[in-house]
């Protein structure tokens, strides 16, 4: 008997899950209030993380990194510019870092290289001069909605189905398990259930609301970021400060666009978020200290959205309000034990990751129920994205 | 602060198009993306519309504001004076699905067709398995809205689409360059155009589709009379 499984979210994440289910034989539709990768996912970065960003911090997430990053480059060669990446140290407090640096990122299998300054500035000459280090990573870029479709499109080549401006209002309970979500087609307001054998909350800093349907607390912490876009590519690879996570730590390269971020913030309520014109004042002054006259190119918009940050502790939150402390993995629950079985979630991580994030998931539900297909996600390629149209 | 009225296409297919207006105030270094979503998220949660990068890189926010294509991530709050009523209507020459959202899969099933490209041998390091996007088209369907002989003629190409096409024919990478021709010649392809230049007004993407159908077509005639010659070997 094929098993249904409803996913909430066409983010990266219920993108990824979506076709980790259908290839492991279940049936699978996927519910999305907006467009696909409208919110948390298509306002983040587009960088396929190297990992080296987390080596000091959070080797775990380091370790996912590099290696669903090299996975990735064979799944979505369409899809991503691999560019490269550098670390460079912009003062004194930032080079004291180094030897930590590339002995973490020996110890979590992330490949990293320190290059001569001057080599630095002959692959990026418009970085700043005085940079003191630079290490060259394995990043890349990609354009998050197509990265999110190139799920979906696999997918529906395997019986998915996607169902865009559909919103879920309630979930529906068979017995004293979850049986599938009442959803209202936003286009014209029909309301209607689907029955499902599992439901999977893939609502990134929502999913408490799709929690609290089924009277079960999840513990996510919707964290906003800034990002500032201007029209001028400054650099060729992407470029991280070496430093610990930090406030415009980051410029991201775009096609003829470079993409400085990130901030840090709690938020209440992540349907809309009013960037404070300060944190805009703040990346482009960040950017500015990686390439000098960065600001001199015209804005090319300034967007934010927010993270679903898996909160560990309330003591974590309070001792540390920029909330950057708080783990970059992820985790997934199955809701049996919490009054709610056949109910799923699937909370944090990155996009570099959903891959890896699906595939636990999978596991997660075939252990709940019984089937016992393995995960094929690190061998099927994915279509183009434009296949999602088909 | 700002305050604005936005006057926005309500409805969908089988329901009949009103416009409804909205007073929202905004800080003035926001963007018009941002008085929307604001919009959705305070006002009303039925209104429709499509975005997700809110830099211009995604290509999907792309509406008629005051009648011009624009991105609304790219439409400065600034622009407007305080109190201005600024309309805002779905892109023309696509399926309606509703408010100001369209159907993108014309456009998207062209460029399908077409294999477009994503990224390139870098050639400052050639040899090496390391790429960069070149290509400027953020696959936003301005250019398919504005050109008026798309609106005549569903079955043109377009200026995106034809532009993409020069970028593959001018570095083709092992694709079938006689299927592109035969794309780009066909009567609903480059010889369609008749340079009213609306997609090179719109594009916000450094994307020149008038030039590039110039150049495909030059591309056409040198092609046809070496045929015609017998130089080149079929």
């Amino acid at each position: 008997m094929t098993l249904h499984a409803v996913i909430i979210g066409a983010g990266s994440t219920g993108a990824a899950v979506a076709h980790d289910l259908t290839l492991r034989g279940y049936r699978v539709t996927v519910v999305e209030r907006g467009e696909v990768a409208c919110e948390t996912t298509g306002r983040n970065h587009g960088l396929l993380h190297s990992g080296a960003r987390y080596v000091l911090n959070d080797p775990p997430a380091a370790r996912e990194c590099a290696e669903d990053n090299a996975l990735m480059r064979k799944l979505m060669p369409g899809i991503l510019e691999l560019n490269g990446g550098l670390f460079v140290a912009l003062n004194e407090e930032d080079l004291s870092y180094k030897d930590a640096f590339l002995e973490a990122c020996a110890q979590a299998g992330v490949p990293a290289e320190e290059i001569p300054v001057q080599e630095a500035l002959r692959l990026e000459p418009n970085l700043n001069p005085r940079i003191l280090a630079a290490v060259k990573v394995q990043d890349g870029v990609f354009d998050p909605f197509h990265f999110t479709l190139a799920f979906l499109a696999t997918a529906k080549q395997h019986g998915a189905v996607v169902h865009t401006y559909t919103e879920v209002i309630d979930l529906l309970w068979n017995g004293r398990s979850v049986g599938g979500v009442k959803v209202r087609d936003r286009r014209d307001g029909r309301e209607y259930a689907i029955g499902a054998d599992l439901v999977v909350n893939a609502a990134g800093p929502w999913a408490g609301r799709i929690g609290a349907m089924a009277h079960v607390d999840i513990a996510v912490l919707p964290v906003a970021g800034t990002m500032v876009a201007v029209g001028r590519r400054w650099v060729r690879r992407v470029i991280n400060r070496l430093c610990p996570p930090c406030d415009g730590g980051i410029i991201v390269p775009q096609r003829r666009n470079s993409v400085v971020g990130t901030t840090s913030w709690p938020v209440e309520n992540p349907d809309y978020i009013a960037i404070p014109p300060e944190q805009v004042e703040a990346m482009l002054a960040a950017g500015e200290e990686f390439i000098p006259g960065f600001r001199s190119a015209p804005l090319r918009g300034i967007s934010a959205a927010a993270r679903p940050l898996l909160r560990e502790s309330s003591q974590l939150v309070v001792a540390d309000p920029g909330a950057r402390g708080i783990t970059r993995g992820f985790s997934c629950f199955n809701h049996a034990g919490d009054g709610a079985p056949g109910l799923f979630s699937i909370i944090g991580g990155k996009t570099t990751t959903s891959r890896l994030m699906a595939e636990v998931m999978g596991d997660v539900i075939n252990e709940a129920t019984g089937i016992t297909t393995p995960c094929r996600t690190r061998e099927v390629p994915l279509l183009p994205y434009h296949a999602f149209y088909v | 602060m700002r305050t604005l009225n936005l006057r926005i296409v309500r409805g969908g297919p089988g329901r009949p198009a009103t416009y409804q207006t909205y007073q929202v105030s905004v800080d003035e270094h926001l963007n018009i993306l941002d008085a929307v979503q604001k919009v959705w998220a305070t006002q009303d949660p039925t209104l429709l519309f499509r975005h997700a990068c809110h830099h211009a890189s995604c290509g999907l926010c792309g509406v008629r504001v005051n009648g011009r294509e624009r991105l609304m991530c790219l439409t400065p709050i600034a622009e407007f004076p305080e109190g201005a009523t600024v309309t805002l209507e779905p892109l023309r020459n696509f399926p309606w699905v509703g408010d100001l959202v369209v159907d993108v899969k014309p456009l998207m099933d062209r460029m399908a067709a077409i294999q477009a490209p994503y990224v390139r041998k870098d050639e400052l390091t050639a040899g090496s398995e390391e790429g960069t996007r070149f290509e400027d088209c953020i696959e936003c369907g301005l250019c398919m809205s504005a050109c008026p002989v798309v609106g005549s003629d569903s079955a043109y190409l377009g200026p995106s689409p034809l532009a993409m096409i020069k970028r593959l024919l001018e570095e083709p990478r092992g694709r079938d360059i006689q299927s592109l021709c035969a794309l780009a010649g066909d009567a609903h392809g480059a010889w369609r155009c008749h340079s009213v230049m609306e997609c090179v007004e719109v594009c916000p993407s450094n994307v020149d589709p008038s030039q590039a159908i110039g150049w495909l077509r030059r591309y056409l005639i040198l092609r046809g009379r070496r045929q015609l010659a017998g130089a080149e070997r079929r």
